[in-house]
């Protein structure tokens, strides 16, 4: 049977097929579906680990127990997994292992685009680039044999194209693979120096045969047609070529990156006139084949920023332009993504949008948000975790230079307990004072809905325990800690200028769950979300201040004669612009 | 056919593009197409620009297309035709719905909403503008836009070979079939 399915779709039925059993991955746009989807297969037991290194670490555990076991995340989380990576490719594999790095050409939400083909060259795994759905589930049945057969762990290399786009996918039974045996094997799994040396030397040699595998593999795959010009590319950028050249070029389309299949790479050289490189972001491929001495044209044409396409290779290859339907583009205003009528973040940035002499470091998450006009209320956004870190670096800096400015690092339920807890732990334990605001909406949001260790339930749906924000700071060795309601400006400003006033680390927990998240009865009981009554503007009392667009709500707008307007199918009645109005026209509908 | 067809949707989130996007993609699988979807722009969920592209035909390569290239461009929102028009075809078509949402530069009174969009767009290319949010106020549920710019689209490109009753029945939820079955053909009578 074909169906439709996304890349992350196809590698979940991929990891169902190949007789997965262990699953784990924190979720990153363009990575997250993939998890959701593999806990769909109650065969496979799937889970969301607070970051990326633990999400490998499972994985790794479960591998050396002797089960199939895969790790998904986006291409920054790598970054977080790095440290246990580079050494499992030492140990090697029991049960056979993937991990999937989704990676963002053209940064559709990321805070970079680096090119993770790079991580397998420096921690010398098999890479593995499938170029359409068919191939995501085919090559993650494929890496699981050679994972197992070559006693090594695989990179699956997607990038968010792949990862969004759906095509044709035929799917195919589970095969029950079982547990392998376990033999206790220290020289194998304890990576001390001495094990390490001797595993060094094997991977070389494993390495050696994996050159020749990919020297034979059929997902290298030479398609002759004319022969003037000569192709070789791989992942989604082989589509492009296809589009652009068709049957007028022959094209080297590699599945495997890593070992490159250098013979083959010859080989196919030699028949055609004209070669070219054609991939995505960086040069990787073409900087290996130019090593071997072989001419070939790739980044002094195609650019190395950006997400690719067909035009841009018919552009830079062909010199061909299409036609357009010119518009007076001026005209075209801006569509920015921004937080949700009756986010519970809005009311708390709103606060710190008024504070002077604060500086506020920003983490990953929609509250990234906040940074984007009218409230614009953050300095720095580095990666997950760097708010707590980089705000305590911040506070230090000026604290020896004699400068002053209150620091606060805001970060998110999920990110905390992703890397927020260390920088945290750091600030104590190094007598800082820079604050720390968790925001806790009660969810992972950026992502669409994740649960997390603070929410009470699993992602297979199951009730668990719910980790206490405050207990934890508490056992950190946190003294002052609040906990506020976001949308009580009053509540909130005074917890601020507490914090402003205090010497010693501050937490404040802001709870309020967020306004898309489906709420469980006793949530919305807690918080009388049903409760709320949605806002109006009385226009006679409106005196046009503009003060309420300051909070920058969707559902507020502006016009001039009449006044402030708040659109009843949006507003959610979160009372933050009601605080605002200095003349009380805003008001509850209905009373 | 031989030759790809290529199908832009566009607007803005929450206005059911996806969905309407999936309906069209089943309808074209179960036709024997050879099918691709990409959905373009993330953070959908707030009020950003959204677009899928849908390419179908014998045998499809790329899932994306560039400027220049869309034999149809569906826009749900008008400021959004007018950001995306580059990628049709110069003697393409543009379906258009009579439908403005301001983006937040607009609501804080920053910039202006453009004015003239659909006049603009007229001079340059075959338009057809369609009041789906009025027509699917009559049809009793405002969220049906989608499935009427999916009529639209459908008779527009005149695609005959598919099953579009069945797609649809098979993609959206049970209590919903009906008044889609309807916002659908109500679609194609507004070409
Ligand atoms: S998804 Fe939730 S947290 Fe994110 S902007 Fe919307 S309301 Fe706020
Ligand atoms: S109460 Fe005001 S700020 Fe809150 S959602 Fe409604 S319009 Fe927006």
């Amino acid at each position: 049977m074909k169906r439709l399915l996304t890349g992350n779709e196809a590698v979940a039925r991929g990891a169902y097929e190949a007789g997965v059993t262990v699953a784990s991955a924190y979720p990153g746009t363009p990575s997250t579906e993939i998890l959701e989807n593999i806990a769909k297969y109650k065969e496979i037991y799937s889970e969301w680990a607070p970051n990326e290194k633990v999400a490998l670490e499972v994985a790794i555990g479960a591998s050396i127990a002797g089960a199939r076991s895969i790790a998904a995340m986006k291409h920054v989380g790598v970054n977080v997994a790095a440290d246990p990576l580079f050494t499992f490719a030492y140990t090697g594999v029991n049960g056979g292992c993937i991990l999937i790095t989704a990676d963002d050409p053209g940064m559709h939400s990321s805070q970079n685009e680096q090119d993770n083909r790079y991580y397998a060259k420096s921690a010398k795994l098999v890479m593995l680039e499938p170029s359409d759905s068919q191939e995501a589930k085919d090559f993650v049945k494929l890496g699981y044999e050679i994972s197992e057969k070559f006693d090594v762990p695989i990179l699956l290399r997607l990038t968010t194209r792949i990862c969004h786009s759906k095509t044709l996918v035929e799917l195919e039974e589970r095969h029950e693979v079982g547990i392998k045996e376990y033999n206790k094997n220290i020289a194998k799994y304890v990576a001390t120096p001495a094990n390490g040396r001797v595993l060094h030397v094997k991977l070389e040699e494993k390495l050696k045969k994996l050159e020749e595998y990919s020297n034979n593999t059929p997902i290298n795959k030479v398609e002759f047609n004319d022969k003037s010009i000569g192709i070789i590319t791989s992942g989604v950028a082989y589509q492009y070529a296809k589009e652009v050249f068709g049957d007028n070029a022959s094209y080297l389309k590699l599945g495997m990156t890593f070992p490159l299949p250098k013979q083959k790479i010859r080989e196919f050289a030699k028949q055609v006139d004209k070669l070219y490189v054609i991939e995505e972001l960086e040069p990787y491929l073409e900087t290996e084949i130019k090593a071997m001495g072989i001419d070939i044209i790739g980044k002094e044409l195609i650019p190395n920023i950006g997400e690719l396409n067909p035009d841009i290779i018919r552009e830079a290859l062909l010199g061909e332009k299409k036609e357009i339907i010119e518009m007076n583009s001026e005209k075209i205003v801006s569509r920015p993504p921004t937080m949700c009528a009756g986010c519970p973040h809005r009311g708390l940035f709103y606060v710190l949008s008024k504070k002077k002499n604060v500086v506020i470091t920003g983490d990953i998450g929609c509250y990234t948000l906040g940074s984007a006009p009218p409230l614009e209320t953050m300095d720095t956004c580095i990666c997950m975790g760097a708010s707590v870190s980089a705000g305590h670096g911040f506070s230090k800096a000026f604290e020896v230079n004699g400068k002053e400015a209150k620091v606060f690092g805001v970060i998110g339920d999920s990110t905390f307990f992703h890397s927020g807890i260390t920088g945290l732990i750091d600030i104590v334990y190094n007598k800082g004072n820079a604050a720390t605001i968790i925001l806790d909406n009660r969810i992972t949001g950026m992502t669409g809905h994740q649960e997390n260790p603070g929410t009470g339930y699993t992602l297979m749906g199951e009730v668990t325990e719910q980790i206490d924000l405050v207990k934890i700071c508490e056992a950190i060795g946190v003294k002052h800690i609040e906990v506020i309601n976001p949308l009580d400006l009053k509540e909130t400003e005074k917890a601020i200028d507490k914090a402003i006033n205090t010497d010693e680390p501050v937490v404040i927990i802001t709870k309020w769950p967020c306004v898309l998240k489906k709420s469980p009865k006793e949530e919305i009981e807690e918080y009388g979300l049903d409760q709320r009554k949605i806002c109006t503007v009385e226009s006679d009392k409106c005196k046009q201040c503009k003060l309420c667009l300051k909070v920058g709500c969707p559902a507020i707008s502006f016009e001039e004669g009449i006044g402030a307007i708040i659109d009843d199918t949006m507003c959610v009645g979160c009372d933050v612009c009601l605080q605002v109005c200095p003349f009380n026209a805003i008001v509850k509908v209905g009373e | 056919m031989s030759e790809t067809k290529n199908i832009l949707l566009v607007g803005v989130g929450g206005q059911g593009i996806i969905l309407a996007s999936k309906v069209l993609s089943k309808g074209l699988v179960d036709a024997g197409f050879d099918v691709k979807m990409s959905e373009v722009h993330g953070m959908a969920q707030r009020g950003g620009s959204v677009t899928t592209q849908v390419r179908y035909g014998e045998k499809v390569y790329s899932p994306i297309i560039g400027k220049g290239q869309a034999d149809i461009l569906v826009a749900f929102e008008k400021m959004e035709a007018m950001r995306w028009i580059e990628y049709l075809k110069p003697n393409g078509k543009l379906v258009i719905n009579n439908y403005s949402i301001p983006s937040v530069p607009v609501l804080t009174g920053q910039v202006k909403y453009p004015e003239n969009i659909i006049e603009e767009l007229k001079e340059k290319v075959d338009t057809t503008v369609i009041d789906a949010a009025n027509a699917a106020r009559e049809l009793g549920n405002i969220r049906t836009q989608n499935i009427i710019m999916l009529g639209a689209l459908v008779k527009a490109l005149n695609i005959t070979e598919v099953n579009w009753e069945e797609a649809i029945k098979e993609t959206v939820k049970e209590k919903y079939i009906d008044i889609n079955l309807k916002a659908f053909k109500r679609g194609m009578e507004l070409v």
